[in-house]
């Protein structure tokens, strides 16, 4: 390898390293924001369900 | 962070960073005893900084979790452990590809390479002791102590240049307190280059810091959830 390889290999694989853990990152920031979605929603649907079940025994 | 903050800490890091490229590659002139592979000094040294930075953050943090027990200081902890991790990983392999053409080695056991090597090794244990443990307050307690040990390297890092006998070069201040860089320019590409890493540590700690938070909130909705549908079935029996 000659010195220019050296160099583009240390500057190279700095992006790389970077651009792999910002990847990985957005990935896991994705995952978790739809599971909090769904998670709200269920929790809406439970919310839902004991209000009409309270109007029900009310009646 | 808001999500304008994070856009315009973005907007900042990619300008700096290309200005730093074109200063370190291009602007600065080539070393005269090492060529042209001493110019992964200028973005080995930042990443060393970041790496600095991050780890003394954790300390900081993790000083704040322990005292107060909020969780905002265990996620920032655990954001800046990660980062760090990152970036001190990067610090010793751009570190190995500059020792191999300069002494011939990709690895010699000299005392700054050896104490970076155990700050990696201890903050890799940190990641584990967090990625198996499990998520309670006692493995953030670990870990804050975990945490605030580790950055008692980072110092003995610094000095061991001038402590012990190495061959890793006194940089930016040699051992006979001289300035370490000669022309202006390489100093101009350095604190680009420096100004460059911290805006991306400022903008990666952002980001992990949200996703960090986001895993907070649902873990407190799958309990709440778990609630209801504990007292819904309560309310069935």
């Amino acid at each position: 390898m000659t010195n220019l390889g050296y160099l583009f290999a240390a500057y190279s694989l700095i992006f790389a390293g970077i651009l792999l853990y910002v990847l990985f990152i957005g990935n896991r920031q994705a995952r978790l924001e739809s599971e909090c979605q769904e998670m709200e929603a269920a929790l809406e649907r439970l919310r839902e369900s004991s209000s009409r079940s309270t109007a029900v025994q009310s009646r | 962070m808001k999500s304008a903050w994070r856009l315009a800490v973005a907007g900042m890091t990619l300008a700096t960073m290309i200005a730093a490229i074109w200063m370190s590659l291009i602007n600065a002139p080539t070393e005269a005893e090492q060529g042209t592979v001493q110019r992964i000094f200028y973005f080995h040294v930042p990443c060393a900084m970041v790496t600095f930075c991050a780890f003394g953050l954790v300390a900081i943090a993790g000083a704040l979790y322990l005292w107060l027990g909020n969780q905002i200081w265990d996620d920032l902890e655990y954001a800046a452990a990660e980062i760090g991790m990152v970036f001190c990983t990067l610090v010793l392999v751009t570190g190995s590809i500059w020792a191999k053409p300069i002494w011939g080695t990709w690895w010699t056991w000299d005392s700054r390479l050896t104490t970076t090597f155990i700050l990696w090794l201890i903050y890799a244990g940190y990641l584990m002791l967090r990625a198996f443990g499990g998520d309670t307050p006692q493995v953030a307690r670990f870990a804050a102590v975990v945490g605030i040990f580790g950055a008692l390297d980072v110092p003995l890092i610094i000095v061991s240049v001038r402590l012990w006998r190495t061959i890793h070069p006194a940089v930016l201040l040699t051992r006979q307190n001289e300035h370490g860089l000669q022309d202006p320019r390489m100093v101009a590409a350095l604190l680009m280059s420096m100004a460059a890493f911290t805006l991306l540590f400022v903008w990666l700690l952002g980001l992990r810091f949200k996703t960090l938070r986001l895993n907070t909130r649902l873990n407190s909705l799958k309990r709440e959830v778990a609630l209801w549908r504990a007292a819904e079935e309560g309310g069935r029996a």
